[in-house]
């Protein structure tokens, strides 16, 4: 018998392609899945149909206008879609820098669908949820352990949402301080996430944002111009989208805090930072976790999100009510914080993140974690080093020093040798079953990738990346057109993106498709 | 049946092959061919033509005779029409304009250009911004944005705006620098105008970032920001440049691309003022001087702005410096500072140091201005 040979370096992949109609247009006139029984005759002698307690003025005159289709024709509609995909589970998704795609245990995402978990309603009393009650104070601890914070929240839904009820606390904290006028300014640099700018800024706060000096270091003089009398916070990550870490910090947090602002903390991305460094050492006030990142509750469609945001001692009276408290024996809501911003989210969060973010911490342990940062840093530094070695690779800053859980790569030198850009080669990487993402517009590193492989890709795994890309760098130089040209092997071939920014082209809903497609 | 223009100017890029940076006067041409310098432009321009023979039965090339045009399209079997003759084998300045400002009133859809800085002027002094041109490179410097980056790639550029696809119009800066202090390895650009251009929009777009603000919305964010913290019987001078011009724009008022206008209370007190004027009103009036970089190499003062003179400058007082860019050409500057040059180094190291430099409504980015 003849052994299959599956010693390939690169992977052949062809994905799935269906012509698969958008679900409005599967609809036929009176197919349908199932009928909603009426209630029992005995129910409704008792109580009534429920149907008529409806008042008249919320009844819709004519029918909803939705598709109507069989059970088996929705099914296979969706996993048609799901086929024309690529996610974390199915491909090595480590070139989606910034988001932390690591891989999320499935028993995490057993225990959060456990009935006891979906069967809980945020109105019941506190003493019959007192499990969840103590999974989020427990987690609250071990927050507090990881950043030096003093308490964590975890309403906000998000990274995003974490920035803006920082920016909302930094506001009433200048206010309370009757300095709320004179606090104008919010400063933050340009490799930290969009957010830390757009946040503050629906705060009403101008923003004045720090370039790199030429180690990619956010330029300290340039910093210390900026602070001032009408400084109300700094906003910054560290390390930045670049992955390097800036170690003077501490200065910059010093300046800010002498000056009278609050310094706060974007920690969306600290996985490689678990364990070895802390908000509360590096100066910061106030710092957040995006748990759906570090915490694997999981990222993406995957989600959904939660910004755990934790702040020190003077800051707790601020935080958006309730937080959860612990006396007597008992786990209950704490509404008594008396300068809180108020709500940012309704009811408490999202509880099943922070029970999966809860599962994944102890089962790891505080050295786990620990564990995890240092293979986060080495696999990225691996990486770093193997995709360097390719001519058409360079990364700019701190040359010859190690980088943290990520690194912007550039791809300059491979686009002036051969006229492939970055966007050219991140639809190239299609055609192997994976993806990679450039950067955050605009392009202050010019032909961008940024790859974050995180703690969970084997050595096999990276090596397959690592080799499908230099395949590609190869191909940019030996055989530019099949890279022009790609995907190849994909389900949509080249997008014209043009009209993205045009608001005439835009089809948010079947109706306004339907209307601006009319053919008169 | 699509119009499109075609000028060349044989003798870009001539002096570069034996070292002369640039071929900008007769002397220059002379001693160039002596040392044996052949015709580089033709032959780019057939490269860009090459690349529009797919819809060469649909193209009319209007040009220019001989060599600027005509012999290079008729070669690739484009049908032509002339519309301007030179007078001698060899061609000029005058030519480039004369055959420019012919090619116009034909009225074409694209004017394709071959040269350098200097051809760009040219083009640009005889069509203003009425006219969507685009650079095909064939000169030894070439510091205009006006130019795609090869022929080939103006020539495939030309081939999607002809055929309707994924085209925008920009206004990108034409600027020149002075060949005698090139040839002396001095860098010194100035600007000049704007061409209209065609720009690829195709995946400029990014899945995770949301649509990023095209320049004109960035210039308008810019100049409402200005705008609404103007303070009142305060004299604001606003020097050249597109996103300066916002701000007149904004405010509905008549105003100079490359001059100094200067305004007071939301009206124009007066248009395109001189040196002279700029002392008057800033010793009459507490005033504010807005700047952004132009000419492609970050230069605030010094280039094509000089009636901002030192003197002004000092009257004026640096606190009262007001800086405006938008993004993209703080990027384009790759970490390099802002630059002044006004010819006195007092003011010069006066001016040196951290700015608030304005890049949106409410949006600044500390930036470090040294000397050119």
């Amino acid at each position: 018998m003849k052994r299959i040979n599956r010693n390939h370096k690169i992977r052949n992949f062809h994905q799935a392609k269906w012509d698969e109609p958008i679900i409005f247009e599967l609809s036929n006139k009176g197919e349908r899945g199932i009928l909603v029984p009426n209630s029992e005759e005995e129910i409704v002698e008792a109580v009534g149909d429920g149907v008529s307690k409806i008042p008249e003025s919320m009844k819709r005159k004519s029918l909803p206008n939705l598709p109507e289709i069989n059970q088996k024709r929705v099914l296979m509609h969706y996993l048609r879609l799901s086929q024309e995909t690529l996610g974390a589970d199915l491909n090595i998704e480590i070139g989606q820098g910034t988001c932390t795609m690591k891989y999320n245990p499935k028993i995490n995402e057993y225990i959060a669908c456990l009935p006891e978990m979906t069967e809980l309603h945020p109105l019941q009393d506190e003493s019959t949820v007192q499990g969840i009650l103590e999974i989020m104070y427990k987690t609250d601890l071990c927050m507090r352990e990881i950043s030096g914070m003093d308490q964590f929240t975890f309403q906000p839904g998000g990274g995003s949402h974490a920035i803006f009820t920082m920016a909302s606390i930094v506001r009433k904290y200048h206010r309370e301080n009757g300095e709320e006028e004179q606090r104008d300014e919010i400063i933050t640099t340009v490799y930290s996430h969009p957010s830390d700018a757009a946040a503050p800024a629906t705060k009403g706060y101008k923003v004045i944002t720090i370039m790199p000096d030429e180690d990619g270091y956010p330029d300290y003089e340039a910093f210390k111009n900026a602070v001032s009398e009408r400084t109300a916070a700094f906003f910054v990550a560290n390390p930045e989208d670049t992955g390097v870490f800036n170690p003077r910090i501490k200065e910059f947090t010093d300046l800010v805090r002498k000056a009278g602002g609050l310094n706060c903390y974007d920690q969306a991305n600290a996985n490689g930072l678990l364990g070895i460094t802390r908000a509360k050492e590096a100066g910061f006030d106030m710092c957040f976790f995006n748990l759906h990142k570090i915490f694997s509750t999981p990222h993406g469609c995957g989600g959904p999100a939660g910004g755990a945001l934790g702040v020190v001692e003077k800051l707790i009276d601020y935080l958006p009510k309730p937080i959860v408290g612990f006396k007597d024996g008992k786990y209950f809501l704490d509404y008594n914080l008396e300068k809180s911003i108020g709500k940012v989210r309704l009811f408490n969060g999202v509880p099943q993140t922070v029970l999966k973010a809860y599962a994944w911490i102890m089962s790891l342990g505080a050295e786990g974690l620990y564990e995890a940062a240092k293979v986060a840093v080495l696999n990225n530094n691996y990486l770093f080093k193997k995709l360097l070695e390719h001519k058409g690779v360079d990364a700019p800053y701190i040359k010859g020093k190690q980088r943290v859980e990520q690194v912007r790569y550039t791809l300059e030198k491979l686009t002036e040798d051969t006229g492939i850009t970055t966007s050219d080669i991140s639809r190239r990487v299609m055609d192997f079953g994976m993806h990679y993402w450039t950067s955050h517009h605009p392009y202050y590193v010019p032909e961008p990738i940024t790859l974050e492989p995180t703690e969970t890709p084997s050595k096999e795994d990276l090596d397959e990346y690592i080799r499908t890309l230099h395949h590609i760098f190869d191909e940019a130089y030996e055989n530019p057109g099949i890279i022009k040209n790609a995907p190849h092997r994909s389900t949509i071939h080249q997008v014209d993106e043009s009209s993205f920014d045009d608001p005439e082209k835009w089809a948010p809903t079947w109706r306004v498709y339907l209307k601006k497609t009319k053919e008169d | 049946m699509k119009k499109v223009g075609l000028i060349v100017n044989p003798i870009a890029g001539m002096g570069g092959k034996v070292g002369l940076k640039g071929t900008d006067g007769i002397y220059i041409l002379d001693k160039a061919m002596r040392m044996g310098a052949a015709p580089e432009a033709p032959a780019k321009a057939l490269k860009a033509l090459e690349k529009l023979l797919p819809v060469k039965d649909r193209l009319l090339i209007v040009t220019c005779s001989g060599n600027m045009g005509q012999i290079q399209a008729e070669n690739l079997g484009f049908r032509t029409n002339i519309v301007y003759w030179s007078k001698g084998p060899s061609t000029n300045s005058d030519d480039t304009k004369l055959g420019a400002k012919g090619i116009m009133e034909k009225g074409v859809d694209l004017l394709l250009f071959v040269g350098g800085d200097g051809t760009a002027r040219d083009v640009y002094e005889s069509v203003g911004n009425k006219q969507l041109a685009l650079g095909i490179p064939a000169g030894v410097k070439i510091y205009s944005p006006v130019y795609a980056n090869t022929p080939e790639k103006a020539g495939e550029l030309a081939l999607l705006y002809l055929t309707g696809k994924n085209i925008t119009v920009k206004e990108e800066e034409v600027v020149d620098i002075d060949e005698e202090a090139f040839r002396n390895d001095m860098v010194r650009t100035q600007l000049y105008g704007y061409l209209k251009v065609p720009v690829d929009k195709k995946f400029m777009q990014n899945e995770k970032a949301p649509t990023p603000l095209s320049e004109e919305a960035t210039q308008m964010a810019i100049a409402l920001d200005i705008i609404d913290h103007m303070e009142k019987d305060l004299c604001y001078i606003i020097g050249p440049g597109t996103t300066t011009r916002a701000i007149m724009q904004a405010l509905n008022l008549p105003y100079t691309l490359l001059g100094v206008d200067v305004v007071m209370n939301r009206e124009i007190i007066k248009k395109d003022a001189s040196e002279r004027d700029l002392l008057y009103y800033a010793s009459l009036y507490p005033s504010k001087l807005i700047l952004t970089p132009t000419g492609g190499q970050g230069y605030l003062l010094g280039r094509g702005n000089q009636q901002i003179s030192s003197e002004v400058v000092k009257k004026i007082r640096k606190e009262n410096i007001i800086i405006v860019s938008t993004n993209n050409k703080i990027i384009e500057l790759r970490g390099k500072p802002l630059l002044v040059y006004t010819g006195d180094k007092k003011t010069d190291e006066m001016l040196k140091g951290y700015y608030r430099v304005k890049t949106g409504y409410e949006m600044e980015m500390m930036y470090r201005v040294g000397i050119g």
